[in-house]
């Protein structure tokens, strides 16, 4: 079911003495979902991971993973969610089909099963040929899509990618981002925690913003970009003559103009404001375009993270 | 809060997948290797000593273990020095290794408890342990059928069982040893080190240490009436802590039948006793019962003070 809520947590907090790693946050997953965490090294992105997995016991608050509670039933949790962690580790004495094969043996699957899906999960992540290579002959990439097949072996309804793509090159990394959406074509719930905004912003459906352990920012990018941009429209206009930026910025509901290059402007409004920007500039200038320009989630992070700073 | 699910889920898998890696391992290979060619050579060496004076002993099988003949110490001298080389090298990166692969956070994200991992990991390694001394256990005793041309009787061969299970138990010490340095240090070769410098400290410095303790507990070794009784029970009690005494007092008494007493004898005790004649095999068991449910104790302690450690650590890797 799309609507249906995968992954809750409420108050979920972690402390390590007086240090608080995650402090009380709430967090909704659909299935189906592509959610991105995001935030600076120590924020408690990869605490929230491995309380969610049952990894690490929440010092107060509650979670439940695919129906189940990761403190009382973290083996029904772990049944039920592929996790690829970050740098994933294999053993390199091994070849891939049995590294593969342990992990599937401990996730409950038959021989057959394993074989059969095996099979599959290698051909989806574009390494079908290397089932008998041993993995010390793999490259980084190699072993990130073999973590990748492990977690489609496992046929998970959630699946929790930490950092997946920090040490693919681009071409790969592209490759993975499309495997990702493949996910969530198959009505798994993805919860994506990675340091690469513009590829959370290219496969996500919603992002939190991790500060400090908590979270910060929930929400869609044009939402958040609302909050933190001051305006949910982004509208790019490419106009020739002078002054065009004063006379954007005089267009009542925008709130901020920033010159991209000698002719092209980005506006940041409180609404649709492309006719009124499409009126007011065409008696004077060279209009030569106008169109929605998609919030950055860099632009936000960036934002967000300035006014922290300003803040303190 | 109580956690659903038996802890034991996947301990199979995990003593699978790890006695074959320990069996097949280079590492093990290597040792194993060692271990046979001294101890068969420490065989052998008494063997051509035992055929000089065939007419000795009822027990000539024992006498094969026990035997020294220079420049070799004997089978059993060489097993105690050796086996914990053995049980250490297979332990020491057991679970630090995982951490430094980055394996860890992935098997234990499939639907495992820890403690199946570390059990798993510690009885792949006493089976691994225990494969390797019983294919030695048969290949001495096909040895000495060879050269010797006898079979071992019954009662030998019960007590070379008990002296083989007896091994076991005091590898598995080792091997616990090595397990909660692996728990303890992230990196495994400190935890290696850490694990050598007990295994010296008992091999070598052990016997130094306990006769100056025993002196300031209980005073001088010999008083104004003769030797102090205090003092032998003491420095005995405190020899006992080491694995290493506890193994040398069962391979006396198990593989020397005449061995009659394990501590300090009175002479009212030996009134009327036949010195030299042998011990039945049940009374040489229950003389050496307290020091093999020491060690094999010492060993569940052990490895108990490594699952706590372990349990309180945090996966991030």
């Amino acid at each position: 079911m799309p609507d249906e809520i995968v992954i809750s947590a409420q108050g979920l907090t972690k402390r390590y003495g007086a240090t608080i790693a995650v402090d009380h946050i709430d967090l909704d997953v659909r299935a189906g979902e592509i959610v991105g965490i995001l935030g600076p090294n120590g924020s408690g992105k990869t605490t929230t991971i491995l309380m969610l997995l049952g990894l690490t016991e929440p010092t107060e608050g509650r979670a439940e993973v695919a129906g189940f509670d990761p403190l009382r039933d973290p083996l029904e949790v772990k049944r039920r969610v592929g996790y690829l962690p970050d740098s994933v580790g294999f053993y390199d004495g091994l070849s891939a089909r049995d590294n593969l094969a342990y992990t599937g043996r401990l996730a409950g699957l038959s021989r057959r099963e394993i074989d059969q899906r095996f099979t599959e999960a290698l051909e989806r992540v574009g390494l079908p040929d290397v089932g008998r290579d041993r993995v010390a002959t793999f490259s980084r990439g190699m072993r990130q899509r073999l973590g990748l097949a492990e977690v489609l072996m496992k046929r998970p309804s959630i699946a929790i990618l930490d950092e997946p793509t920090a040490t693919l090159d681009p071409h790969s990394t592209q490759e993975f981002l499309g495997m990702i959406r493949g996910l969530k074509a198959d009505g798994t719930a993805v919860l994506l925690s990675s340091h690469h905004l513009d590829q959370v912003q290219s496969v996500c459906d919603r992002v939190a913003l991790f500060n400090r352990g908590r979270i910060a920012l929930w929400g869609s990018v044009t939402e958040l970009a609302q909050r933190v941009l001051g305006g949910g429209y982004v509208i790019d206009v490419e106009a020739r003559g002078d002054a065009v930026r004063n006379q954007l910025a005089a267009v009542p509901g925008v709130v901020r103009v920033q010159a991209l290059g000698p002719e092209l402007y980005r506006v940041d409004c409180e609404r649709d404001l492309r006719a009124e920007i499409a009126r007011r500039l065409a008696p004077s200038f060279d209009l030569l375009g106008i169109r929605f320009a998609e919030p950055s989630l860099n632009e936000v992070y960036t934002r967000y993270f300035d006014e922290v700073r300003d803040a303190a | 809060m109580r956690r659903r699910g038996s802890p034991f889920t996947g301990v199979g898998v995990v003593l699978a997948k790890e006695a074959a890696d320990y069996l097949s391992g280079a590492r093990m290979w290597l040792l194993e290797a060692l271990v046979f060619l001294t101890a068969i050579a420490a065989a052998y060496a008494a063997i051509l000593s035992i055929r000089a004076n065939i007419g000795e002993s009822p027990f000539l099988f024992l006498r094969l273990l026990t035997m020294a003949q220079d420049p070799l110490p004997s089978f059993i001298a060489l097993l105690g020095f050796l086996i914990p080389l053995v049980a250490i090298a297979i332990g020491f990166d057991a679970i630090n290794g995982e951490f430094s692969r980055r394996t860890l956070s992935r098997v234990l994200a499939q639907p495992i408890y820890r403690d199946a991992l570390l059990l798993g990991k510690f009885l792949a390694g006493l089976v691994a342990l225990a494969i390797g001394l019983f294919s030695l256990w048969l290949l001495t005793i096909g040895l000495g059928l060879l050269l010797l041309g006898l079979a071992p009787n019954t009662q030998e061969m019960v007590r070379m069982l008990g002296f083989l299970v007896a091994t076991i138990a005091y590898g598995g010490v080792w091997l616990a040893v090595a397990f909660l340095f692996s728990v303890v240090f992230r990196a495994p070769a400190t935890a290696a080190l850490a694990a050598l410098g007990v295994w010296l400290l008992f091999s070598l410095f052990w016997s130094v240490v306990t006769p100056l303790v025993a002196t300031l507990i209980a005073g001088p070794p010999e008083g104004i009436l003769g030797p102090n009784l205090a003092y032998l029970q003491t420095a005995q009690t405190l020899d006992r802590i080491s694995p290493n005494t506890l193994y040398a007092e069962i391979a006396l008494a198990l593989l020397q039948p005449a061995t009659r007493a394990l501590g300090p004898v009175l002479y009212s005790q030996v009134q009327g006793a036949l010195l030299g004649a042998p011990l039945p095999v049940a009374q040489s068991f229950i003389l050496v019962w307290p020091q093999i449910t020491g060690l094999i104790a010492g060993m569940i302690v052990i490895f108990a003070i490594a699952y706590i450690v372990f349990q309180r650590q945090e996966i991030r890797a």
